[in-house]
């Protein structure tokens, strides 16, 4: 009993932070969204509609919002393998048993996660610049025409795929890099006796083993990648042609710029759902394939 | 025999990608040395031909870097150590001390980590504002007192202490609050800095919300300062390098020096019971 | 073990201090004062003599970049945060208005010895007006000028700057012509709506209609407009950039890469300062064209407004007087480069004097507001994206127009609303 009370208070900061402050507000966010709340309404409560679900049927007929979504879905349908991929191919190169140094380079590959998003933002926005940027430079020595990376609808959202791959790669090749060591030796030795090649082994033997992790990590990957904002805002101003426009980025516009606080909160729902809905297909893919 | 080429070949492809990841960052802080105008030229320059300090000077003299970095230092420096305390309280609590409901209290908050923290933005705004925490620290320290981040990362370690010893120890007529402070926390030490040092390393970076709560200048963190900044004077670029040198180098140290707590914490993080 | 507890308690103490002590009390003599732009650096070394000839007031100044003016305004209008004094841009006067965040200012202005109100450019003084009432007093005025290289448009065969659409044209096409592939005639960058915005405001007819109920943008003039700009991008006379991919615009104006520039007063400074000293007679400023005859520009400029949340009133009051006071306006334009609103001010500085000036004074006569609605800000959003539409070619004339005019009712639905419920000030 005095276990039970001494508990109560233990988890009574914590838990009074995260229900004030997180929980109440999506709860609020939900009655906002239902509401045509706007300046007119900050300024004098009376001006305040109700309006049902008229702020979700008017984005739903929105050009615009289609738009942020499809730009969303395209970064993270490019996003999230090649970062896996990239994550990947790390982890095994790190891991792999002639490789010296293993923790400079683990070091090295890690760091920008740690490094502050706008920062590196604004030097990687440099990096794409058509004339003196050190990427088009690079590929002018390979014999590239020079891309317009930030002025180019067509290459802008590439460009941020790229800095997002090279800002996160680190994080889930320490994951997978883990989950790799985990696989017992005496697995490889058997298959190698076997007579598999290296790709045979890589499939039969990694790939299973690491299946989970990859799971995890692809969830968590494309959880971080659908809450696009940071990047389109200091580098693109959601632009060329709001190529980089993403559902976030559409949110703080509508609620921050043009205050209609009422339809912002209906766009951060609607995402909200579909993140809901993908992670659980994901689950559903995955664990039919683990059964399998 | 074989083995050879394959070394080779291995070592030369991390040599290259870690060139490469790398390249960014040294190139930030070559330009940051360079003068004015210098950085667009073709090709581009990979070295200062005449390094200055220039730029670092305009940044601390005329627009307030040093006051942004002990903003950025102060608002991490406090959110660390008040969501430890309430972090570790509660993941303890969850991992050792039966009360009612707390598994079902438990799964409740792991729903709450799919729900992306923007959806709250709006309605915590006003919140901010009735509380008069708007354009203020607090604003930013008090919604990220505590997480359910944190709160799991403590449950997974805690999880892993001896119930004997602390039933010892309630035998003996010890207080819940003497066996945590005096047993537990010492116990726990390496995933307190682990935790410290993520919370530390995410405020600081954080974005988005200090964006929107601090209207005021003078309060803004390193990133938003920043990001003004690069909307503000496009053309300097080398002026924007000595900014974002100092709003990176801080957090990289860190990093370099702590790794081996933040690189544990990630791993208990993810890899799920 | 005491020593811990008794440290812990102290910094819990120390910890719980800074959470709401940030904003300091801010007593009746004391103004806190946002300045937008650069003007923001200027302002403080303005005001030294201010605080010396008023000691018992306080000023404290805080620059705010123009990128995110309006949203730092309006997220203080939300967070209840707003400074007591503001240089706000004068087309967002309407927006505060509406919101009841601004002071009216007939009263201290029939008052006052400083400020008299007719040496005011009157279409300027206009823009600060919202229903009869004065809401701001001008501080700096901004329009939209031709800024052109003379010794490449002298290259072509011009001797003067054009005075209509169809002789720009010309100069268009010829200076083209003359430097290439890789160069151009006229920077128009992407994102920014003002050289839209001027050219669709030297029409006759409204940008909105049924007094800014609903947009006019399906009008026979804006389409005529929004044709005229796409074409210069169309000819290849202007490229298809933002002024984020231009490294460095007075760099490039230099090297010739284009030879006009719309662009406004600050300017003037800037190239003065940047241009390499071989050029420094090269160029020169001239009224814009208009579609039959010298066309109108746009009625910009800052006010200085007083919020009506401010508990400092008159000692803002006193800031404003002393800001706009002929000399004090005259040192402005001297660290600025932005011209002074009074006609007294411009006829006493080396204003008078100045010949990339001249073109401006001309100007100030012939300046027009755009719709003066709450939402205004918004709908020159949405211009900007249809010209960037038309202008890569993802939508034609006709049909960005009817997008726009429909995007544009749509965006003044509350409004509409609002008039009709009589609920609107």
């Amino acid at each position: 009993m005095r276990t039970q009370r001494a508990a109560w208070w233990f988890v009574a900061p914590a838990l009074i932070v995260l229900g004030v402050f997180f929980f109440l507000p999506v709860l609020a966010a939900l009655v906002m969204s239902l509401t045509d709340f706007d300046l007119y309404a900050l300024d004098n409560f009376d001006n305040l509609r109700w309006i049902g679900f008229e702020n979700y049927a008017r984005l739903l007929r929105e050009p615009l919002f289609w738009k942020a979504l499809g730009n969303t879905l395209y970064f993270v349908a490019l996003g999230v393998p090649t970062s896996i991929g990239v994550s990947l191919g790390a982890a095994l190169l790190v891991n792999s048993k002639v490789a010296r140094f293993r923790g400079l380079f683990r070091t090295v590959y890690f760091a920008p996660v740690v490094t502050t998003l706008v920062a590196v933002a604004v030097v990687w926005r440099y990096i794409f610049h058509t004339r003196y940027g050190f990427l088009n430079y690079g590929l002018a020595q390979l014999g590239v025409d020079p891309i317009d990376w930030m002025g180019n609808p067509h290459w802008a959202m590439p460009a941020i795929v790229i800095l997002a791959v090279w800002k996160n790669f680190g994080y889930n090749m320490i994951i997978l890099l883990a989950a790799l060591q985990n696989i017992p030796d005496d697995l490889y030795e058997a298959a190698r006796i076997d007579g598999a090649s290296g790709w045979q082994q890589f499939r039969h033997v990694t790939l299973p083993g690491i299946a989970p992790v990859l799971l995890l990590v692809s969830i968590l990957t494309m959880t971080g990648y659908f809450q696009l904002f940071a990047e389109p805002y200091v580098m693109t101003e959601g632009g060329p042609l709001q190529a980089t426009y993403s559902v976030l980025y559409f949110m703080f516009e509508e609620g921050f710029k043009w205050w209609s606080l009422g339809r912002a909160s209906a766009v951060a729902f609607l995402l909200f759902i579909l993140m809901f809905l993908v992670t659980v297909v994901q689950l559903r893919l995955g664990r039919e394939r683990s059964d399998a | 025999m074989t083995r050879t080429p394959r070394t080779l070949m291995v070592n030369a492809a991390l040599v290259v990608g870690a060139v490469l990841v790398a390249f960014p960052l040294l190139w930030m802080v070559s330009v940051s040395f360079m003068p004015t105008g210098a950085a667009s030229t073709y090709p581009p320059p990979l070295l200062p031909a005449h390094p200055t300090l220039d730029n670092y000077r305009e940044l601390f003299a005329k627009h307030a870097a040093g006051r942004y970095m002990f903003n950025s230092a102060l608002v991490a420096t406090l959110a660390t150590l008040i969501s430890l305390v309430f972090n570790t309280l509660a993941g303890y609590a969850f991992a050792k001390l039966r009360f009612r409901g707390r598994e079902r209290i438990f799964r409740s908050l792991l729903g709450a980590l799919v729900i992306p923290s923007q959806v709250a933005m709006i309605p915590l705004f006003a919140l901010v504002k009735e509380l008069g925490l708007v354009s203020t620290y607090g604003g930013v320290i008090v919604p990220a007192m505590a997480s359910v981040f944190g709160i799991f990362l403590i449950r997974q370690y805690a999880l892993s202490l001896p119930d004997e010893l602390l039933e010892a120890a309630r035998i003996d007529g010890a207080s819940e609050l003497r066996i945590f402070w005096s047993l537990v926390v010492p116990l726990i030490r390496p995933i307190l800095v682990t935790l410290a040092i993520l919370t530390f390393l995410a405020t600081w970076n954080d974005f988005m919300w200090p964006l929107i709560v601090l209207t005021d200048a003078k309060l803004h963190t390193l990133p938003v300062a920043l990001a003004g900044l690069s909307r503000e004077h496009v053309q300097d670029n080398e002026l924007m390098m000595s900014g974002a040198v100092i709003t990176v180098l801080p957090v990289l140290l860190l990093f370099l020096g702590l790794q081996r707590y933040y690189i544990a914490g990630i791993l208990a993080g993810s890899v799920k019971g | 073990m005491v020593n811990r507890r008794q440290t812990m308690l102290a910094l819990a103490a120390f910890a719980a201090a800074p959470l709401s002590c940030s904003r300091r009390s801010h007593g009746a003599n004391t103004v806190r004062f946002w300045a937008v732009g650069r003007e923001g650096e200027y302002a403080v070394d303005l005001l030294q003599d201010f605080l010396r000839e008023r000691p018992d007031i306080e000023v404290d100044v805080q620059k705010l970049p123009w990128t995110a003016a309006h949203e730092k305004l309006l997220t203080a209008y939300a967070g209840d945060t707003l400074p007591d004094l503001c240089s706000l841009g004068n087309t967002w006067i309407p927006e505060f208005h509406a919101l009841n965040a601004l002071a009216p200012l007939d009263a201290f202005a029939s008052q006052s010895r400083d400020i008299t109100l007719d040496d005011y450019f009157p279409g300027i003084l206009d823009s600060n007006r919202v229903a009869g009432a004065l809401y701001g007093v001008p501080w700096y005025v901004d329009t939209r000028l031709l800024y052109y290289r003379r010794d490449i448009l002298q290259k072509a065969g011009f001797n003067a700057p054009p005075t209509t659409w169809a002789e720009w044209e010309q100069m268009l096409g010829a200076i083209k012509a003359m430097v290439g592939h890789d160069r151009y005639s006229v920077l128009l960058p992407l994102n920014e709506f003002e050289p839209l915005l001027v050219l669709s405001l030297q029409q006759p007819s409204d940008l909105l209609r049924d007094n800014g109920r609903y947009g006019n943008f399906r009008s026979a003039d804006f389409h005529r407009t929004l044709e005229f700009y796409a074409s210069m991008f169309r000819r290849d006379w202007a490229p298809k950039m933002t002024n984020t991919q231009i490294s460095n615009v007075w760099d490039e104006f230099g090297r010739g890469m284009f030879s006009f520039y719309i662009s406004g007063p600050w300017n003037i400074a800037e190239f003065k300062k940047r241009m390499p000293p071989e050029l420094r007679d090269a160029w020169m400023t001239a009224p814009m064209p208009g579609p039959d005859g010298p066309g109108a520009s746009s009625a910009g400029g800052a006010s200085l407004v007083i919020f009506a949340g401010s508990q400092s009133k008159p000692a803002t009051w006193a800031v404003m007087e002393y800001l706009s006071r002929s000399p004090v306006q005259q040192r402005f334009y001297e660290l600025s480069g932005n011209m002074p609103p009074r006609r007294s001010t411009w006829q006493s500085s080396t204003l008078a004097s100045s010949p990339y000036a001249k073109a401006f004074l001309t100007q100030l006569d012939r300046v027009r507001s755009p719709p003066k609605v709450p939402e205004w800000e918004r709908i020159a959003q949405e211009m900007r994206l249809t010209a960037e539409r038309v202008v890569q070619g993802v939508a034609t004339v006709d049909a960005a127009c009817t997008a726009l005019d429909r995007k544009t009712d749509e965006i003044l639905e509350k409004r509409r609303w609002m008039m009709d419920q009589d609920r609107h000030t």
